[in-house]
C-alpha cells in the first residue's frame, strides 16, 4: 500500500514539474550569473592572479604612498581597458601584454626596484589596460553588466589585498627574502606565459 | 567502554494517514503562471518592499554608499548637507518618475555622476560644500526618478518610495558619520580604494551603455 502511494507521488510530481510555468522572480535576470562570472574571471587564469598579487607585493615593498596609489590606480585604468574591450576596440597583443605584466612586475619585486612613484604608477597602469581589455571582451552572454563589473573589480581589488597582506612580512629579513622569491616565481611564470602565447 | 553517543533527533516522518494526499503538493506547479514582479514582496507591506528594493538594487546602493563616503571624507558640513539633500531630492525625483518616465539620456548622466563621485573619493581633493550638494541633488533626482518610474507601473503606492528614501537616509547618515570620524590614515586609504572601485565600475557601465547604443 505504501509503495503504491509513493509511486503516485512520484508520478504526480513528475507531471507537475513537466507542465509548470516559468517563474521570473524579478527583473534582475542573470544578476547572480553576472556577479559570479565577474568574481570568477580575474581568478580564472594564473596570469591574472599572479600579476594582481605582484602589484600588491610591489606596493608593500615600496611602502606608502605607493602602497595605496597602485591599488587605487589599477582598477580605474583597468576599467578603461575593459571599456575598450566592451566596445570591441582591439588592442594589439593583449595576451602578450598580460604575460609581460607578470614578467615585469615579478622582476620589480625580485629586484626590489624603487623607481619614482609616477613611473611605478604608469607601469602598473599600462599593464592594467591589457588585463581590463581581456575582462571586457570575455564577458559571457546574458550576464548582468553592472554585477559583472562589481564582481571583477572586487575580485581584482581583493587580489591586490592578498598581495599587500603577504607583503606585510617585508618588515622581517626572512620575509623580505621570501617576497623576493615570490617575485622570482611570478617573473618565471611570466616567461612561461609569454612562451605559451608566442609559440 | 562507557562511550556516550550523541543523541540524534528522530527522523522526520509524515503520518501514514496524510501521505496519500501529498500528490496535491506536486500538482501545485501545474497552476503556476509567469511572474514578472519588479519589487520584492517582503510580505510586510509596500513600505518594506521599498526598503528591500533599494537594498537589492546595486546601482542605487552604489550611488548611496558613494555619496556617503564622499560626504564623510569632505567633513561635517558636507555630511550634514548630503544627509538631508540626497533623500529629499530622491523623494522629489520619485514623484517626478511617477508622472513622467525618465529619458534614456538619464542613464548616461546618472553613470557619469557616479563616476565623478568615485573619482572624487579616490583622489580625495578638498571640494566646496556646494559641489558635494550639487552631486547629491543630481544623484537624488536621477535615481529617484528611475525608482518612481519603475515602481508605478507595478501598482505600488507612494509608501514604497518613502521606504526606499528612508533607507537612503539611514545608509547616508550611518556611513557618512562613520567616515567623517575616521582618524587613522590607513582607514581613509581604504575609503579611497572603495572610491576607485566605484569609479572603475562606473567606467565599465559607460562601456555597457555605449555597447548598447552600438547594438
Amino acid at each position: 500500500m505504501e509503495q503504491r502511494n509513493l509511486l503516485k507521488i512520484v508520478i504526480a510530481g513528475a507531471l507537475g514539474l513537466a507542465f509548470s510555468g516559468t517563474a521570473l522572480g524579478h527583473e534582475e535576470v542573470g544578476a547572480a550569473a553576472g556577479l559570479l562570472s565577474g568574481l570568477h574571471h580575474p581568478v580564472s587564469g594564473w596570469d591574472h592572479v599572479l600579476a594582481m598579487i605582484a602589484v600588491g607585493l610591489w606596493g608593500a615593498q615600496l611602502g606608502p604612498p605607493a602602497l595605496w596609489v597602485l591599488p587605487v590606480a589599477f582598477p580605474m585604468v583597468m576599467a578603461l581597458g575593459g571599456m575598450l574591450g566592451l566596445l570591441g576596440i582591439p588592442i594589439p597583443g593583449v595576451e602578450i601584454g598580460i604575460a609581460l605584466s607578470a614578467l615585469v612586475l615579478g622582476s620589480m619585486v625580485l629586484t626590489e626596484c624603487r623607481p619614482p612613484l609616477w613611473i611605478a604608477g604608469t607601469l602598473v597602469g599600462f599593464f592594467a589596460v591589457f588585463h581590463g581589455h581581456a575582462h571586457g571582451t570575455e564577458l559571457p552572454e546574458g550576464s548582468s553588466g553592472l554585477l559583472y563589473s562589481v564582481g571583477f573589480v572586487a575580485a581584482t581589488g581583493l587580489l591586490h589585498g592578498v598581495g599587500i597582506a603577504i607583503g606585510l612580512i617585508h618588515r622581517w629579513n626572512g620575509g623580505r627574502q621570501l617576497i623576493r622569491i615570490a617575485g622570482a616565481f611570478v617573473a618565471g611564470s611570466g616567461i612561461y606565459f609569454l612562451w605559451q602565447t608566442v609559440s | 567502554m562507557n562511550e556516550r553517543r550523541p543523541q540524534l533527533p528522530p527522523p522526520l516522518r509524515i503520518p501514514s494517514k496524510g501521505r496519500g494526499h501529498l500528490w496535491f503538493v506536486f500538482l501545485l506547479p501545474l497552476a503556476t503562471t509567469q511572474l514578472n514582479a519588479h519589487l520584492v514582496q517582503t510580505g510586510f507591506g509596500t513600505f518594506y518592499d521599498g526598503i528591500a528594493h533599494l537594498l537589492i538594487t546595486p546601482s542605487d546602493l552604489m550611488v548611496t554608499v558613494g555619496l556617503a563616503l564622499l560626504a564623510g571624507m569632505q567633513g561635517k558640513p558636507s555630511t550634514r548637507r548630503v544627509m538631508i539633500v540626497l533623500p529629499a531630492f530622491w523623494l522629489a525625483g520619485g514623484f517626478l518618475g511617477m508622472a513622467v518616465a525618465p529619458p534614456p539620456v538619464a542613464d548616461w548622466i546618472a553613470t557619469l555622476t557616479v563616476l565623478s563621485i568615485g573619482v572624487l573619493i579616490a583622489f580625495d581633493p578638498r571640494i566646496p560644500v556646494w559641489l558635494t550638494s550639487a552631486l547629491a541633488i543630481l544623484s537624488g533626482l536621477l535615481f529617484g526618478w528611475v525608482n518612481g518610474a519603475t515602481m508605478t507601473p507595478l501598482g505600488t503606492d507612494r509608501l514604497a518610495l518613502v521606504g526606499a528614501v528612508s533607507t537612503v537616509f539611514v545608509i547616508v547618515t550611518l556611513l557618512s558619520a562613520m567616515v567623517v570620524d575616521l582618524r587613522p590614515p590607513w582607514a581613509r586609504i581604504i575609503v579611497r580604494v572603495g572610491g576607485s572601485w566605484i569609479a572603475a565600475i562606473s567606467l565599465l557601465m559607460l562601456g555597457w551603455l555605449a555597447k548598447g547604443l552600438m547594438g
